[in-house]
């Protein structure tokens, strides 16, 4: 953890946006949603063409060739830009920061770029609040519930941003999650693979959201809203998983 | 459907199961939960027992010739096994040399790895599991679902109806009831027995002596009134000294059964000396290998860190889902995903490194950290490399990845895939319900949302002109 100190003397002014595949070709109004609060919150917002994918599907399946054509890609795509690398999925990030670097080994130059890269990561929500040092950028009041995603919070460490901004909103409630750091099943491809535990899973979790009692449950990760606003579908009821940016964009402050 | 799949299938459909993975569970996390914030530098402790386990096993060699001289200084007979077969065939040959004809066990896992009962019984010797757990697993012909609580996939109504039909107690008999049946029956053979049998916890190498736990007191009784005493232990067991051994233990108590302490731990250093009033006339410790050397020199030689707590298994959303026996494996769950085939090679357990969500419970709740996901993560590289993917997910992939790095063919593949998801029958607001192949996984329990016609990029680009 860097110290606030530093985090002031260095406010970052200008961010490289990493759509992720996710919010690119299924979301586009969450990403939208995430220029429109960066902006608010006084950073320009740079989207470097070209951007397709980190490759974590590949890896996760142990496709290591693959996933080495995909980082390398997303290399040449972000390396030679400036400023913090923001994505609003903490699997994601957490795929650069913590495989690229071992995914190149034996390989220095691309091992020091993929290093160096990692370094300028934030997910969405940390860059508000670590680098940034907010703790309001907008958002309705209402009934909040957080399900912090396993990779932000158990591989990347970031807990606590998005419940500060949501505990930030005036009048917004945010309810206690049980058994809020369950996996809620996604998995990536052992959703698929597996389908019947991945479910099982997810039943725990939509169990436990209904049972905080919250409206709305704020995600960090699209893929974990896709997956438990698909099992809601699937059961004849609303969506009611949404994406931290969607809920800090509506309004103002 | 692959084995896994279609186990698992079976355990969220039985009811039994669910309602006592249900009922148990919660209490070993918290129990973990309360007894490391209780541990005085909990977190450091388990930092330094990483370090213990690492050190002594970066010079196995060395610290494992200071016990056989310490344990034959003490009267103990040392043999080395390099595999199952040859630690049964040892195990055999003292008892025959020796005449014995009944047997006790405490809880010992490596007896499982090993299938030493089997070996006993067709060796034509009588064996009886005396730890509680074990000895419902014997009773029932079952197999232990968890490597501290053998029994977790079984209810207490289970239990009162199968010594019911074994020891005669009432059919809807209560905990002490059934406890006092069990233990009426065990008294006898532990009396009766010539030899006991007993894995170890830890070997200490600078006493030569094997540390046991356990909760129930059999461990004491198996390694006191019988008149030998064969103690079995995985070669990644020893600790170079007695104050590491104490770190350990303190983690072990707390990871597995939320004790402090628990409530027998037992050092065993050698056979009955004069002037002691009991214990074995003799105490043969078997080391066994069984893969475990070349588990070391290869990339998962962290899983040999483990102590065997079962912590991971306990906060595993997948184990507490599907319970042990889902596996197919002697030791379940996120440490079984690693070990089996750390021990065993791949070829049998190819699906297991499947059955993981890569959420990393395990790791964090793991007394030594062993970083189980990033070895899983090394299995499925190993996986595909051996050529057990599926066909679909390889070609799959490989489209993907090469539209990837060819940005406008990827930004065309979403765009044709949008247009082509209208052909797609059954719809929910917009929501396919219904998808090809073995994307039907999917849809067989959720929706998947409508591609957007227009990439954000491509959105980003058609506008950029008009952006500051």
């Amino acid at each position: 953890m860097r110290s606030s100190a530093s985090a002031t003397a260095t406010r970052p002014t200008v961010v490289q946006f990493f759509i992720t595949c996710l919010l690119d070709h299924l979301y586009p109004d969450i990403a939208e949603a995430c220029v429109t609060v960066l902006e608010r919150a006084g950073v320009r917002v740079e989207v470097p063409p070209g951007q397709t994918c980190c490759g974590q599907p590949a890896f996760n399946g142990g496709f290591l060739a693959e996933a080495r054509q995909m980082a390398r890609h997303f290399l040449a795509v972000f390396a030679e830009t400036t400023g913090p690398i923001v994505t609003p999925s903490g699997s994601c990030a957490s795929m650069v920061v913590h495989h690229y670097p071992g995914l190149f080994a034996g390989e220095p130059a691309h091992q020091a770029r993929a290093e160096a890269v990692a370094r300028r990561i934030r997910e969405f929500g940390q860059f508000l609040v670590e680098d940034l040092e907010l703790r309001y950028v907008g958002g309705r009041p209402g009934r909040y519930t957080y399900h912090p995603g396993c990779h932000l919070s158990r591989e990347l460490g970031v807990r606590g941003c998005a419940e500060t901004l949501l505990a930030g909103i005036p009048g917004a409630e945010l309810r206690p999650l049980p058994e809020a750091e369950a996996c809620c099943g996604f998995g990536g491809l052992f959703a698929v693979k597996l389908p019947t535990v991945s479910a099982a899973m997810m039943q725990r979790k939509l169990e436990n959201i209904a049972a905080s009692g919250a409206e709305t449950c704020v995600v960090c990760d699209a893929s974990c809203m896709t997956h438990l606003n698909g099992g809601l579908v699937r059961q004849g009821r609303a969506p009611m998983v949404r994406h931290l940016a969607e809920i800090l964009a509506e309004v103002g402050p | 459907m692959s084995g896994f799949e279609q186990r698992a299938a079976q355990a969220l459909h039985d009811v039994g199961l669910q309602q006592a993975l249900r009922r148990t569970m919660d209490h070993f996390v918290n129990g973990r939960l309360r007894a490391i914030a209780a541990l005085p530098h909990g977190e450091a402790l388990r930092d330094h027992a990483r370090v213990i386990r690492a050190n002594t096993l970066a010079r196995l060699d060395e610290h494992w010739l200071t016990f056989e001289r310490n344990a034959q200084a003490n009267g103990s007979r040392v043999h080395w096994a390099r595999d199952a077969a040859e630690a049964c065939d040892l195990v055999v040959a003292i008892a025959r040399e020796r005449g014995v004809r009944r047997i006790v066990k405490s809880k010992s896992m490596l007896s499982e790895e090993i299938a030493l009962n089997k070996a006993l019984e067709a060796g034509g010797l009588e064996v009886l599991e005396t730890d509680l757990g074990e000895y419902i697993v014997q009773l029932s012909r079952d197999h232990p679902s968890h490597i501290v609580a053998p029994i977790v996939h079984k209810r207490l109504e289970d239990v009162a109806a199968l010594f019911h039909e074994h020891l005669g107690t009432p059919p809807t008999a209560d905990i002490p009831t059934l406890t006092a049946a069990a233990r009426a029956a065990l008294r006898r053979s532990f009396l009766q027995a010539d030899m006991g049998i007993t894995g170890a916890n830890f070997a200490v190498a600078e006493t030569g002596s094997i540390v046991l736990v356990t909760n129930e007191g059999n461990g004491r009784f198996v390694t006191t009134t019988p008149r030998i005493h064969v103690a079995l232990v995985g070669i990644e067991r020893v600790v170079p000294t007695l104050a590491e051994v104490g770190t350990l233990l303190q983690l072990l108590a707390a990871s597995a059964t939320g004790q402090p302490l628990s409530t027998y731990t037992t050092f065993i250093t050698g056979p009955r000396r004069h002037p002691d009033e009991d214990g074995p006339e003799e105490v043969h410790i078997i080391l066994v290998d069984n893969g475990r050397t070349q588990a070391l020199a290869g990339d998962l030689a962290e899983i040999l860190y483990c102590i065997r707590c079962g912590a991971c298994l306990n906060v595993c959303p997948v184990y507490r889902n599907v319970g042990g026996h889902a596996y197919g494996a002697v030791y379940p769950g996120p440490i079984g995903i690693v070990v089996n085939p750390a021990l065993d090679g791949l070829g049998p357990w190819h699906e297991l490194p499947q059955a993981s969500s890569l959420c990393g419970a395990c790791t964090e709740a793991c007394p030594v950290r062993i970083d189980i996901p990033r070895m899983l993560l090394r299995l499925r590289a190993a996986s595909v490399e051996q050529g057990y993917a599926a066909g679909w997910l390889r070609w799959g992939l490989r489209l993907y990845a090469w539209a990837a790095v060819h940005p406008r063919l990827f930004r065309l593949g979403g765009w044709l895939a949008a247009r082509a998801q209208r052909l797609l029958p059954g719809k929910r607001n917009g929501w396919n319900l219904w998808l090809p192949g073995p994307l039907a996984g999917w849809t067989a329990t959720r929706g998947f949302p409508p591609l957007a016609g227009e990439s954000f990029s491509a959105r980003w680009q058609r506008r950029r002109g008009r952006r500051p």
